[in-house]
């Protein structure tokens, strides 16, 4: 009896935190395919699907242009993060050199400095590299993941050192066993974590904003904001629009990569 | 030609504790030599040297006449097996058997040609498809070693190979390894810390402590003849009974508490000096009747029932003996026991060094040798 309780009031509070979780998403839903005329009346359940919104959104802004220009710099960043963390990470594991465990702390500390803190040293490197308003100016200050590495160094560290001697034995080079033994054993974590940081490339705002001035490489995140009109009332339901079609692949991502996600994500932290 | 040749090898991780000191070995084409000991004996920091793992810190490592000590582990024309086996659990048995063939430049129909010999070898055909994890131990262990086999090296260093299989399995591999290793001539240097495993294999047997050579030799060499107590007491199934002795007109008495009475000729037998330490192999105490001459009183402590052997645990002061009686002997913890010794069966040690004065004169069975 006391079960079943038990069960119904978890199951009631799960619902609750859904129901809000969710409602900005729905609200928004729901705005997109209103009519402005009506959000300003305070009447947000649209009485029918109407797609003006989404014509308008794309007709305001170079959207697409935006959403490429998104992938371009997710891809490319996620796809490099990804290889530099695995390639600092074996260092860390497989390779003795000098003052390791300190270099490896060092890493680690860097985790609790804000990005913010960052973004003036980034901007005046980027300025003097002559990078602003460049794919590379977007993909670069990212490139060094912490937490990638330290998610890999954990990894890592459950291979048996034998098999390792076993390359070496077999004649097998560093790389060779980087590539053929390692980055394979490690697959379940690289899915994980190029989800995670395309994830987070594609949702990033505050870096492509100070760092982009030009339509030809903005991100998606900034198209989004141009969408707001800050002179006059704004159009609330294209606005919603947007927001929708940039959070599609989001969605898509999460949906498809859920699994993995939660399976790299507890792996890499229980063990 | 597959030879290894070790002269006054020291390793030292710190520079100041020796790992390993003063090691000489010598290793002939086509020998079985087993590395023996207790753990952290430096047995396997030994094989790892061998194979290029470690460096040395001092001494030369001659591979084929050939100076080592720098030498890649690659070019050194070796194979190695590991205790946990180190299969690559994302690749199939066929790409783990033939793994490092590519890098050696083998052509793939060579490689496929080695793959069926060595699996038809091991029995392991039907698995070639297979992953790691579906194994069995024992399965596992046949992939690593066809992967020793598919190499060709005439040098094959074996880490504690069969520590991880249950008893029944590890005493089937030992003769499969054997009929291997014989087939192919290879060069093997096994470690273990298991003795039967030393003895049952072994051409011959290095036995290490505390980084140094205890003794080297045949299996019947360091069982008839240990060269110090630790020896004695490593070799040999039951463990030998080691105690103190002195010697006094009464006989041999055995650490103040057993009397063993000496005839004249094995009082002439004695080595010199009046005390030592002495070992006997459980199955030179034999049960005696109490009508008999010259046998010694002593009262059971327990006994290890095995069916076709009883093994009698007795106490001689505050030593536990072990002795070992063919046959299903009925005997309760403190029943009285007639049994006989003959100091011409121990071993004499010296007292402070350990070191061997006098082997046993008589070894049991040993006639059956020479049969």
């Amino acid at each position: 009896m006391s079960r079943k309780l038990s069960t119904g009031v978890t199951y009631g509070v799960l619902m609750i935190a859904a129901a809000v979780m969710c409602f900005p998403v729905l609200f928004s839903l729901a705005l997109s395919f209103s009519d402005l005329n009506d959000i300003l009346k305070g009447d947000y359940i649209p009485s029918s699907l109407n797609f003006a919104n989404y014509i308008n959104a794309f007709q305001t802004q170079p959207l697409l242009h935006y959403m490429l220009n998104s992938a371009i710099v997710g891809v490319l960043s996620t796809a490099l993060q990804i290889l530099f963390a695995l390639l600092a990470a074996y260092a860390i594991v497989f390779i003795e050199f000098r003052a390791k465990k300190i270099i490896f702390l060092v890493m680690m500390a860097t985790m609790m400095i804000p990005g913010e803190v960052l973004v003036i040293t980034n901007f005046q490197t980027m300025r003097s590299w002559d990078f602003l308003n460049t794919y590379q100016g977007l993909i670069l200050p990212g490139l060094a993941s912490t937490f990638g590495i330290f998610l890999f160094r954990q990894n890592m560290m459950q291979i048996p050192l034998e098999l390792k001697e076993a390359s070496t034995v077999a004649g097998v080079s560093e790389f060779g066993f980087f590539w053929k033994i390692v980055a394979p054993m490690v697959m379940n974590t690289v899915v994980t974590l190029a989800i995670y940081f395309f994830l987070v490339s594609w949702n990033s705002y505050m870096w492509p904003l100070l760092s982009t001035t030009e339509d030809t490489v903005r991100t998606v995140q900034i198209g989004l904001r141009q969408l707001k009109n800050t002179e006059a009332v704004s159009d609330y339901g294209m606005m919603a629009a947007g927001a929708m079609v940039t959070s599609l692949p989001t969605l898509l991502l999460i949906f498809f990569g859920q699994k993995r996600l939660q399976e790299g994500m507890t792996k890499g932290a229980i063990k | 030609m597959s030879k290894i040749e070790i002269r006054d090898l020291t390793k030292s991780y710190d520079g100041k504790i020796n790992i390993l000191e003063g090691i000489d070995l010598d290793v002939n084409e086509g020998e079985f030599y087993v590395l023996v000991g207790p753990s952290g004996c430096g047995k396997s920091t030994l094989l790892r040297i061998i194979a290029g793992l470690e460096q040395i810190t001092a001494g030369t490592l001659k591979i084929d006449g050939q100076v080592a000590n720098q030498m890649l582990p690659k070019d050194r024309n070796l194979s190695m097996v590991f205790q946990n086996y180190a299969l690559y659990p994302h690749m199939t048995v066929k790409d783990n058997i033939l793994f490092g063939l590519d890098v050696r430049k083998v052509p793939k129909d060579e490689q496929l040609r080695r793959l069926d010999e060595a699996a038809e070898m091991l029995g392991l055909s039907q698995y070639l498809k297979r992953k790691p994890r579906e194994l069995s131990g024992g399965q596992r262990q046949r992939v690593a070693l066809a992967r020793s086999v598919c190499s060709q090296s005439p040098i094959c260093l074996m880490d504690e190979p069969l520590s991880n299989l249950d008893a029944k399995l590890r005493g089937q591999m030992r003769n499969e390894i054997r009929r291997l290793q014989k087939q192919l001539g290879l060069t093997v240097i096994y470690v273990t810390h298991d003795q039967v495993e030393a003895m049952t294999m072994g051409d011959r047997i290095m036995v290490l402590h505390g980084g140094k050579i205890q003794q080297t030799g045949t299996p019947l060499e360091l069982y008839n003849c240990p060269a110090n107590t630790f020896v004695a007491g490593f070799i040999g199934s039951p463990q030998m009974n080691l105690c103190q002795a002195k010697l006094t007109e009464q006989g041999l008495v055995l650490e103040n508490d057993l009397v063993i009475p000496l005839t004249l000729e094995e009082r002439r037998n004695l080595p010199q000096g009046t005390r030592w330490q002495i070992g006997v192999r459980a199955e030179q105490i034999e049960p005696a009747s109490p009508a008999q001459e010259g046998t010694c009183l002593v009262y059971a402590a327990s006994t290890e029932m095995m069916g076709n052997e009883t093994q009698v645990l007795f106490r001689v002061g505050d030593v536990l003996f072990t002795a070992r009686w063919a046959g299903q002997y009925m005997i309760d913890p403190g029943q009285r026991l007639h049994i006989r010794l003959s100091a011409d069966d121990f071993h004499f040690f010296d007292l402070d060094k350990g070191s061997l004065v006098r082997p046993a004169l008589h070894i049991k069975g040993q006639a059956a040798l020479t049969a």
